[in-house]
């Protein structure tokens, strides 16, 4: 049997994702194992991320400083503003290391069986940064780069629709084929998609 | 417990970190929900989006179980609209009605039926989507047993010159009978009762919704102490933009 503090660490880690009853143990046993080297570093780590990471209150992403390093950084260009679904999708993007514009992170979409209306998302917020670069002079594009599911593009259509009044360009990533792939592994729906957004060469 | 059917996806949910709770809509079992093992993952999430039409393989143990889909694409539609918006707020509001109105396991084969003509309209962007649409929504009154007569006035039993329709009973008015009382009445678009022209007018559309919501309200959500769903509203409104918001 193990100990009220072991139990406990091991019922917090099975709540991570990816992580079952018996992985969560196996993950404490291996901390426990290496307290000096591995236990007491993620220890300091998570509280240190606990104390300063926070969400940035102008994009929504997470760092910890606020505006978060994207906004404060003076090489990005302002006259760019990408809209991800989740903190991740942006992480994604910052690592192809081909994006040089803002983001901003809606934290969902919308989505009626779930409750999630347009109150629900950081949609105000990309409204107020639209209106405030149309009363700078800025001309702003607004890049949408959401989940190609139903869910995904019916936000993003609403977005473009409740941007139209700021009268910045409004685009969405392109639909096809991946880097990569090979026709007979895609699916129907990116095959329709693909041909649909064909390219003229010569 | 095994049966094969087709069915065209509602919604889908994720259940723990891999699998997805599915809700499908075909036309012998009627709103079924079932487990799709893997179904959270990147490989099945495209056959699982909604309004894909699959074909299903549902076990259980027993009938009254959840029970499990196995699932291959027949046509996945709303691929060939996701760059349409008002499309595909048809396409999220007609399967958020069907997903919110339609009990578990009750076949409806001609609601099925009426959807499956709805995207093929939808897909291949015919003009008369519109009016199919709001065909669509009078069939699903009339499935949930709230179907509006619309054949004869209700005042004169009369087939011609209707032009209104009570908001109390939902049968037809012809403007002679409708009087003073015209202002208090839905207006009957002319789609819903003649040979629809190929492409129905936007005002008509407009008509065919309000006609449709009102009874949708007075019947299905008020009685229930609900709203409208958002995707009807915000469908709706791209016909009216002032209930955008509504």
């Amino acid at each position: 049997m193990a100990s009220i503090e072991i139990e406990r660490l091991v019922r917090f880690l099975g709540r991570l994702p990816g992580l079952g009853p018996r992985s969560a143990q196996r993950v404490a046993l291996a901390l426990m194992k290496r307290p000096d080297t591995l236990l007491r570093p993620l220890a300091d780590a998570l509280t240190l991320c606990a104390d300063r990471v926070r969400t940035c209150g102008v994009c929504g992403n997470l760092d910890a400083v606020d505006p978060c390093a994207v906004c404060r950084d003076p090489e990005r260009d302002r006259g760019t503003i990408c809209v991800v679904q989740e903190v991740d999708d942006l992480w994604a993007l910052e690592r192809s290391g081909t994006y040089r514009g803002l983001y901003h992170v809606l934290g969902g979409t919308l989505s009626a069986l779930d409750g999630r209306g347009p109150e629900e998302l950081r949609i105000a917020g990309l409204l107020a940064r639209a209106e405030a670069a149309k009363a700078e002079g800025v001309a702003l594009e607004v890049v949408l780069a959401l989940g190609v599911t139903v869910e995904g593009q019916t936000t993003g259509h609403y977005l473009a629709e409740r941007l139209t009044p700021f009268g910045c360009a409004v685009s969405r990533l392109a639909q096809g084929v991946p880097v990569g792939g090979e026709m007979n592994y895609l699916d129907e729906g990116t095959i329709e998609a693909a041909l649909r957004a064909r390219q003229r060469i010569v | 417990m095994e049966w094969r059917d087709e069915g065209i996806v509602l919604s889908r949910r994720a259940l723990g970190e891999r699998d997805a709770l599915l809700v499908l809509f075909t036309p012998d079992h009627g709103r079924h929900l079932g487990i799709v093992k893997g179904g959270a993952g990147r490989r099945r999430g495209p056959l699982l989006q909604p309004g894909n039409r699959l074909e299903a393989t549902w076990r259980a143990r027993l009938e009254r179980h959840l029970g499990q889909f196995d699932l291959e694409a027949i046509r996945l539609y709303p691929a060939g609209f996701l760059d349409r918006p008002r499309e595909l707020a048809a396409l999220a509001s007609a399967l958020v009605l069907l997903d919110v109105t339609l009990p578990e396991r009750d076949p409806h084969p001609r609601l099925y039926a009426a959807l499956l003509a709805l995207l093929e309209h939808l897909a291949a962007s015919a003009p008369d989507w519109p009016a199919a649409y709001v065909e669509f929504e009078l069939l699903l009154l009339a499935e949930l047993g709230f179907g509006l007569d619309l054949a004869s006035c209700a005042v004169t039993g009369e087939g011609r010159d209707l032009a209104y329709v009570s908001p109390k009973t939902g049968r037809a008015v012809s403007r002679g009978a409708a009087g003073e009382w015209a202002s208090r009445l839905l207006p009957l678009p002319a789609f819903l009762i003649g040979e629809a022209p190929a492409e129905v007018p936007a005002g008509e559309i407009a008509q065919g919704l309000r006609l449709a919501g009102h009874f949708l309200n007075r019947h299905i959500f008020e009685p229930a102490d609900r709203l409208m769903p958002a995707p009807r509203v915000r469908f709706a409104g791209l016909w009216h933009p002032e209930e955008e918001d509504g």
